[in-house]
């Protein structure tokens, strides 16, 4: 079963931290990906730019209109993801709870649709 | 064998019949469901004509089996084959089952209801309707939704244990215990609901706190290594032993210390109170066990005038170390003013008093109104029952507010 990871935190918070809890941060992420990719379950994943570099874009009417910022404003953005392999959603949540920003904020675990023809 | 048998050998094995198919389907709940509902439908029909079959459980699993194996080969026409059902295997699978075979599959079906991923209503539902038996109307019913709502709640947790694949397992020992208080935690407040003298169908309430005990029990022999079922299940047949005598005939709540002891139901007493020293021995002090404890002494009070309140008082002491909640320091402060008099109690009331969760509760009030009352002081007694009186909504607890209120007014 693949699952993604969805991390969800404050932004303003995570900007105004201090420089030592930000290379912690930093660290941390860097010892947890180091782990998942050694036990094999990594299937992808990326830290995302802060959401005030979002655009959302909608086609109507054959036209592409594009709009500054993300699809909704809320207290939590999205700040990265992982995509994982896991057995059943116990280990996916296994995993979840290591994220170093499961701390901070929350993550979003959902299972990834499966197709036949993909 | 007439349909009426049929309907109790539904109550009493379609659980244990679905947690075996639902394993055999590799987690598809909802299709384990359907067709073991067809097979007890199909015994409804054939066994008052034909005669029962040797053995029951053996027949139901195979006609569910070959309901399931007919569905899935017209399903896989058109869609992915399932993961983790194997056709042959399901088709190969020997008729006949050792009795009392099948407790693993009760126990993961248990975990699985109540896994900490669905929302709890959702939980207390599934549990209700897969492993109980109960039907989608009689859950609406004891919850005070519509039955589409019920409905809706169900296929949505059944979905989201098959597609985010909440796995069909008992934890772990590392979760266990987190695990095992979860599924406690909705064992209790459908016992709770059933056990409240709070309106709806009586007969519904009465089942529910029964269902709930024969969990606690199934819990009790598949888990026979851990302590806590133990004690649930004695804080629940020590309350359920007192049901019949909390309300009388013309459904007005009768209290404790008026309730008639002769009517308590002494067979479960007799095995909570033998449940409640096991627990403690081999639980030690757990917030069930004390609470067990804590019927215990009442049950075993002769008259009212007879109940160890020191005792009583002391373990809502505990209680209140391992769960300062502030109902339980209420029933503190009342079982020390039992003991202590009610001036003791009045100054522990107001030491709570500002909690906001008290300040909104008609049992604060309540309980306040009765201490002055002891004590003489209707001035107080009054303003604290009418204003319990405006918190509460319940029709029973109302009326006997009035009578007290009525009875300070004089």
């Amino acid at each position: 079963m693949q699952y993604i990871l969805l991390i969800y935190g404050n932004e303003a918070e995570g900007k105004s931290a201090s420089k030592e809890d930000q290379m912690r941060m930093h660290a941390e992420y860097k010892v947890f990906t180091e782990e998942l990719k050694a036990s094999g379950r990594m299937k992808g994943g990326a830290p995302l730019e802060s959401v005030s570099t979002a655009t959302t874009v909608r086609v109507k009417g054959g036209k592409t209109l594009r709009t500054d910022g993300p699809f909704a404003e809320t207290r939590e953005q999205l700040g990265g993801f992982y995509s994982v392999e896991a057995k059943d959603l116990d280990e996916a949540v296994m995993i979840a709870a290591k994220i170093p920003g499961a701390k901070t904020g929350s993550i979003e675990v959902r299972p990834i649709m499966q197709l036949p023809d993909m | 064998m007439d349909s009426a048998s049929v309907g109790e050998l539904y109550r009493r094995e379609s659980g244990a019949i679905v947690a075996r198919m639902i394993r055999a389907l590799g987690g598809d709940f909802s299709l384990a469901e359907e067709v073991v509902q067809e097979a007890f439908e199909a015994a409804l029909a054939e066994w008052p004509v034909a005669g029962a079959p040797r053995n029951e459980r053996a027949w139901l699993l195979a006609t569910a089996r070959h309901k399931a194996i007919d569905r899935l080969r017209r399903r896989t026409r058109f869609e992915a084959p399932l993961d983790g059902v194997d056709l042959e295997a399901l088709s190969a699978a020997p008729e006949d089952e050792p009795s009392g075979a099948g407790g693993d599959d009760q126990l993961r079906l248990i975990f699985t209801c109540c896994h900490p991923a669905l929302a709890l209503e959702a939980q207390v539902a599934l549990t209700l309707r897969t492993l109980c038996g109960l039907t989608t109307d009689e859950i609406a019913r004891a919850f005070f939704v519509e039955p589409k709502t019920m409905a809706q709640r169900l296929v949505r947790a059944q979905s989201k244990i098959r597609i985010a694949k909440i796995p069909y397992v008992v934890p772990g020992r590392a979760e266990l215990a987190e695990r095992l208080d979860a599924v406690m935690g909705v064992v209790y407040l459908v016992f709770n609901e059933g056990y409240a003298a709070t309106g709806g169908d009586a007969l519904v309430r009465r089942e529910l706190c029964s269902e709930a005990i024969r969990i606690g029990r199934l819990l009790e022999r598949l888990m026979p290594e851990r302590p806590e079922p133990i004690a649930l299940v004695a804080l629940m047949l020590l309350h359920d032993a007192r049901r019949d005598t909390r309300v009388d005939d013309t459904g007005n709540l009768v209290l404790l210390e008026e309730q008639d002891r002769s009517r308590w139901d002494r067979a479960e007493i007799g095995e909570g109170l033998e449940r409640v020293e096991r627990a403690l021995r081999l639980g030690g002090p757990t917030p069930y066990a004390i609470q067990a404890a804590i019927a215990a002494l009442h049950a075993q009070a002769p008259r009212s005038e007879d109940t160890d309140w020191r005792q009583i008082a002391l373990l809502y002491d505990a209680l209140a170390q391992l769960s300062p909640t502030p109902v339980v320091r209420l029933n503190r402060a009342v079982a020390v003013a039992m003991h202590e008099g009610p001036e003791r109690g009045l100054t522990l009331l107001t030491e709570i008093a500002a909690e906001p969760d008290l300040a909104s509760h008609h049992l604060f009030y309540a309980a306040r109104a009765d201490l002055s009352r002891r004590l003489g002081r209707n001035e107080s007694a009054r303003s604290d029952y009418a204003r319990a009186l405006d918190l509460c909504r319940a029709e029973p607890e109302r009326r006997y507010l009035e009578r007290r209120l009525h009875e300070v007014t004089r």
